[in-house]
């Protein structure tokens, strides 16, 4: 790939995120008139309307749409997105303290899944006849019909309140590194307190890629190349582990990464269940807190997150498959 | 030199071991932290909970519903509009200051400009220092709920909140939405003080080492508070022994905790009264008290405590719950199916009807499930009941609205006394004095407006009484609204975790005398 080509994928791709962030700002920004009433949440039951009034005309949500709307602008393009109700800090402060924490558990999950699904995918296309293979199957139909908090739930009776073997909740010890970011990777407390919201994440995913990796093994077994590569006398292991395979991950990775992006909306619901401090769970407080400012600027750094990531899927899948031109980069 | 500082050490060390042996540490999850360490920015359960951990108030609510003496060591009556509060000596806040009858007055200013807290304290007028460290209250007529209100005054330390921060901004400043110092800075005489705070995270607390309570048992020198959002995870980290103390506990789990090896239920009756109100603007034919009576004869709040809240709660057939002075002893719940039918037909509505209803799905305890066992009910009166549930954050602007025929609301009084239920749900709504301003049925009645305001300006309490539990058999007889039941309250602990002595009604813990075994 040429440097002209990949600066102007680049370029591309930050346009496209810029306008991707631009209208989620818009819709965030026009449905937050029905997300409730703020003051409500920072006001006692009591207090009258005047009063809870003069305090809406003093944060200026009696301004009009297009008015409130501009001011946000005129603050984003500055980095500002607006200060939490809740925390009284700048919301994008908030959230990017959360991010490592989130960040750790869609890595943990990640590595789990991909941990188990390509040898188990890989396994259950070469012997699609053996017990194991059935097993697998079924609980992977179980696995992928159970809502991930259930899962959650369910694990936290079992492994925190009858065995006690698992800490219930939260993240445990954490280790500060260098620019704040916040780690339980590397203390024992921090990793116990990972294991069980990662596997609850990784439940909803883990199915659906050892269903993915088994399919496109069983199809890439029955092309051509393959047989002519049976024929002419390759060993298993080379046709599985190295032809195989390797055209079997292209169209794994390509999807694999847009799926891993919505790891992130799950981790609102496993957050929750686990008392996980990271953005998801953030998320949900701010919108029953009806905390504004926090849900837009939430939305807006999670869709950057996807535009990050899909950019990276496409890189990725340029390197795996050369014969693939860089989306964007002309013919 | 190094000699001092290794016997101020080893001083240190023995007075420490000697007064804390049993010294514990407290884990407990709640399912929300607290919004802010500025006692005086919102008026809720939280705010409360925590003053009562890092403050005291002048004096307390007991579990007799009377008073304790706390900061204020004694208290009388000078005159029909002045009460004396003697302070207690030799009180020294977080910082060292000492705590002063002018503490006292700074914070009661404070509370009166607080946009949250200056309702309660419309009918004050003003504190005045008096001798011997004491200071009087004025009212601006008689009015019988000085020590109500003194509840929530928790000296703060005026000292501590003088000038300027790094920011050019006044330290005592009250700010709603934005960062203040007095929204993450606090001192004052309280058990325990803010050892670090993680908003929305964790919150450590550490025994304040120089309490002026020598007489609280207390032995907690630590609390470690975590909110826990989800019921079922804040009680299974109570089951796994991951925290010492949760609450609330949700009633599908009560039994799991009440018989659970490691772990002890406390509940009591609590005092917040679940209504539904029926809008006579919108709908006319709730004009004619026949058909609300009819209402209230067909929904059996009995049944709803039992089967929906499994027992956690007490049904209502007014506001007051006992122990209150309003509180009505001759008023009882009145399911009667085939005398709602009757007034139906009385009132010539037996073909029935079809009305709106709105609910919060997250409010209260089961509420959603409440109002559709309340619609299912009243189905058999004819009544069709179009139901409609949604979150607390958008249910409030709905009520503000009165944007549907039946709606649900819960009150918890502020000042634990009855009037303050008649002010808000059953006094004529008036936009300009804001009395009635929870009152979605425009149920309006001059006398129960005049005898409510009449009540406070009464200070006997049996005249008072009298007065209150009238306007109680007026509402009831006139089915102002629907009385469902007075919700419970349930906290829960590891053995040996001694919470019983120190919940309370109010829903605020009194850490500060909490044992650990």
């Amino acid at each position: 790939m040429k440097a002209a080509d990949f600066i102007s994928f680049l370029l591309r791709r930050g346009v496209q995120a810029l306008v991707v962030m631009f209208v989620i700002s818009l819709i965030g920004f026009s449905i937050q008139g029905n997300l409730g009433d703020p003051l409500r949440e920072l006001v006692g039951q009591s207090v009258s309307e005047a009063e809870r009034n003069a305090l809406r005309d003093r944060m200026g949500l009696n301004d009009p749409f297009f008015v409130q709307y501009s001011r946000f602008l005129g603050n984003a393009v500055q980095g500002d997105l607006g200060n939490s109700y809740f925390f009284k800090r700048p919301a994008l402060d908030v959230i990017l303290d959360k991010f490592p924490a989130t960040f750790e558990l869609v890595l943990a999950a990640t590595l789990i899944i991909i941990g188990l699904s390509v040898p188990l995918g890989i396994y259950t296309a070469i012997n699609p006849h053996s017990w194991i293979t059935s097993i697998v199957m079924a609980v992977s139909i179980v696995g992928i019909s159970i809502p991930v908090f259930l899962t959650a739930i369910f694990a936290i009776y079992i492994f925190s309140v009858q065995l006690g073997w698992m800490p219930s909740f939260g993240r445990g010890d954490t280790v500060e590194l260098p620019w704040g970011w916040d780690s339980g990777f590397l203390t024992l407390d921090g990793l116990h307190h990972l294991i069980l919201p990662s596997i609850a994440l990784s439940s909803i995913m883990l199915p659906l890629f050892i269903r993915l990796i088994r399919g496109e093994m069983m199809e890439v077994l029955q092309s051509e190349y393959v047989r002519f590569a049976w024929a002419k006398g390759l060993s298993k292991r080379r046709i599985w582990y190295v032809h195989a395979l390797k055209n079997t991950l292209i169209p794994v990775i390509s999807l694999g990464g847009v799926k891993i992006g919505t790891l992130i909306a799950y981790t609102i619901l496993t957050e929750t269940v686990f008392q996980w401090p990271g953005m998801g769970f953030l998320f949900l407080e701010a919108v029953n807190r009806v905390d504004t400012p926090l849900i837009i600027a939430y939305i807006i750094v999670v869709g950057l997150i996807f535009v990050v990531t899909n950019t990276l899927v496409d890189l990725i899948y340029t390197l795996v498959n050369p014969t693939v031109k860089m989306v964007g980069s002309g013919s | 030199m190094k000699r001092t500082v290794y016997i101020a050490a080893l001083a240190a060390f023995v007075a420490g071991s000697a007064t804390l042996t049993q010294a514990k540490t407290l884990r407990m999850a709640y399912d929300a932290d607290p919004v802010s360490l500025d006692i005086h920015e919102q008026l809720s359960g939280g705010t409360l909970q925590l003053s009562h951990m890092i403050c005291d108030p002048l004096v307390r609510w007991n579990n007799d519903h009377g008073f304790d003496s706390r900061l204020a060591s004694k208290w009388e009556r000078l005159d029909d509009t002045t009460v004396r509060f003697t302070l207690r000596d030799g009180v020294k806040h977080h910082s060292g200051n000492p705590m002063t009858a002018d503490d006292v007055i700074w914070t009661f200013n404070r509370l009166k400009n607080s946009p949250d807290f200056k309702g309660i304290f419309t009918p004050f007028k003003e504190m005045k220092k008096a001798d011997g460290n004491a200071v009087d209250v004025v009212t601006d007529g008689p009015f019988p709920l000085v020590l109500h209100n003194a509840t929530y005054i928790f000296p703060l330390d005026s000292k501590f909140y003088e000038g300027k921060d790094g920011r050019g901004r006044d330290k005592a400043e009250i700010v709603k939405h934005g960062d203040s110092f007095a929204s993450t800075n606090i001192s004052c005489t309280g058990p325990f003080t803010v050892a670090s705070r993680e908003q929305g995270v964790k919150v450590s607390f550490k025994r304040n080492p120089n309490y002026w309570d020598s007489n609280s048992p207390g032995n907690v020198k630590e609390i470690v508070f975590t909110p826990i959002k989800e019921a079922p995870t804040r009680v299974a980290a109570l089951l796994s022994g991951d925290v010492d103390f949760i609450a609330p506990v949700p009633p599908t789990d009560l039994e799991r905790v009440r018989s659970g090896d490691g772990t002890e239920l406390v509940t009591k009756t609590g005092t917040r009264i679940i209504t539904l109100q029926l809008n006579q603007e919108r709908v006319a034919a709730f004009k004619d008290p026949k058909v609300r009576l009819a209402i209230v004869h067909a929904i059996n709040n009995e049944g709803i405590v039992q089967k929906i809240m499994k027992g956690f709660g007490t049904s209502a057939a007014q506001m007051s719950p006992k122990g209150y002075l309003g509180y009505n002893d001759a008023l009882k719940p009145r399911y009667d199916l085939a005398k709602a039918k009757a007034l139906m037909k009385e009132a010539g509505h037996e073909a029935g009807m079809t009305v709106s209803m709105m609910c919060p799905n997250n409010r209260y305890v089961n509420d959603a499930k409440i109002c559709e066992a309340a619609a299912a009910m009243l189905s058999k009166i004819n009544i069709k009941v179009d139901l409609t549930t949604m979150p607390k954050a958008q249910y409030w602007p709905k009520f503000d609205e009165r944007a549907a025929d039946i709606m649900m609301i819960g009150w918890h009084s502020d000042t634990e006394d009855s009037a303050n239920f008649y002010e808000f749900l059953a006094m004529t709504p008036n936009k300009d004095t804001g009395k009635g301003q929870y009152n979605s049925g425009n149920y309006s009645n001059a006398r129960v407006d005049e005898m409510t305001m009449k009540s406070l300006k009464m200070t006997d309490d049996a005249a008072r009484s009298k007065v209150l539990q009238d306007v109680e058999k007026i509402l009831h007889d006139e089915a102002a609204f629907v009385p469902l039941h007075w919700q419970d309250l349930a906290w829960a602990a590891r053995k040996g975790t001694k919470i019983e002595p120190v919940v309370n009604v109010m829903n605020f813990p009194y850490l500060g005398d909490l044992v650990m075994e």
